[in-house]
């Protein structure tokens, strides 16, 4: 196992759109446990997305399970997700392994319904909100090449948006 | 090269003063660094780090035919750049009344005594001329925790002042 490089903005391999995974083998295995070392070694990262070390296919990792009162799936090694369902939208601040020194609001879906593939590739399906769907949705833009800083809305603005009901 | 200086220009808002200031300072060979540029009533208000140019005196030359012309007031202050070394706030307070002396000391004395370093404040007075309103909105660092910062703002919601302090978490992906 090693620590990867993480790619950091303007780098574009980052705007890669990755390819789903289809085998779910012992580089795949391999692989994903470097994703997870390498995110354990940044600054404090709940989340990890493959292209952000040069692997471009669909796998993401999240665990929002350390901080406190955040409704948590625990620790997720996400493989071909896909969110099938939004539900209403709330701003919060985001910033990335792959944007260092600068941290800014981004307006995410507060509840989604995902689907995803574990690492062995059985099917999995999260109902997900709050903090943990946001951490799902900022790794899922890496996958098509999107960052934060694509969705930034300005700091000068909405600092205490009403939740919005619909 | 780290000639970084710290240039504020204050005038009567109109049209180009951005784009004006800027070439000039981009044509005398200079680079900006982090910018602050706003309307404060019928002004308008720049500070810029800008790099570069050869000293004081030669940003001063660039930069006079568009004070001139634009009747702008001009301040430069060399400075330590500080870059890349941003600290990320946990807090942010709203905080809005009818206008009266006093908020935004009393607001600030309080959260800074409750251990707020403030890393961002607008204040803006809206309302009408007879009946004025005071929006004040914080983002800073609560290195004491954002519950002190809320306990010690607290008091001031009975003069009829709202005052909100949320916490900022910020999610690193």
């Amino acid at each position: 196992m090693a620590v990867l490089e993480i790619l950091t903005y303007p780098d574009e391999r980052l705007r890669q759109v990755s390819e789903p995974v289809e085998q779910f083998d012992g580089t795949l295995q391999a692989r994903i446990d470097e994703l997870e070392e390498t995110r354990l070694a940044g600054p404090g990262a709940v989340g990890i997305a493959a292209p952000q070390v040069g692997w471009f296919q669909r796998v993401l990792i999240v665990d929002v399970s350390g901080r406190k009162k955040t409704t948590s799936h625990g620790h997720l090694i996400l493989v071909n997700p896909e969110i099938t369902e939004w539900d209403g939208f709330v701003m919060g601040r985001e910033g990335c392994l792959s944007v260092p020194d600068y941290t800014g609001n981004v307006v995410r879906a507060e509840r989604i319904h995902l689907d995803a593939c574990d690492r062995e590739g059985n099917t999995l399906s999260f109902e997900m909100e709050g903090f943990e769907a946001r951490a799902i949705q900022h790794e899922m833009d890496h996958l098509d090449g999107l960052l934060f800083l694509d969705r930034l809305v300005s700091r000068r603005q909405d600092l205490f948006q009403r939740k919005v009901y619909t | 090269m780290s000639n970084w200086y710290m240039l504020t220009l204050v005038g009567k808002d109109q049209p180009g003063i951005v784009a004006r200031v800027t070439t000039a300072l981009f044509e005398a060979g200079c680079n900006l660094g982090e910018t602050s540029m706003i309307r404060l009533g019928d002004n308008f208000t720049v500070m810029m780090m800008v790099q570069g140019g050869e000293g004081e005196d030669s940003l001063r030359t660039a930069l006079q035919p568009v004070i001139d012309s634009l009747q702008l007031v001009l301040h430069v202050d060399p400075i330590e750049a500080g870059l890349h070394q941003r600290p990320v706030p946990n807090v942010c307070i709203l905080v809005h009344g009818a206008d009266r002396a006093g908020i935004v000391a009393q607001v600030t004395s309080k959260a800074a005594e409750a251990g707020l370093n403030i890393l961002d404040l607008e204040s803006d007075v809206g309302g009408t001329e007879a009946s004025p309103i005071y929006i004040l909105q914080i983002e800073g660092v609560a290195s004491e925790g954002v519950e002190a910062v809320e306990k010690a703002l607290a008091p001031l919601q009975v003069d009829g002042v709202k005052v909100d302090v949320r916490p900022i978490e910020t999610m690193i992906g």
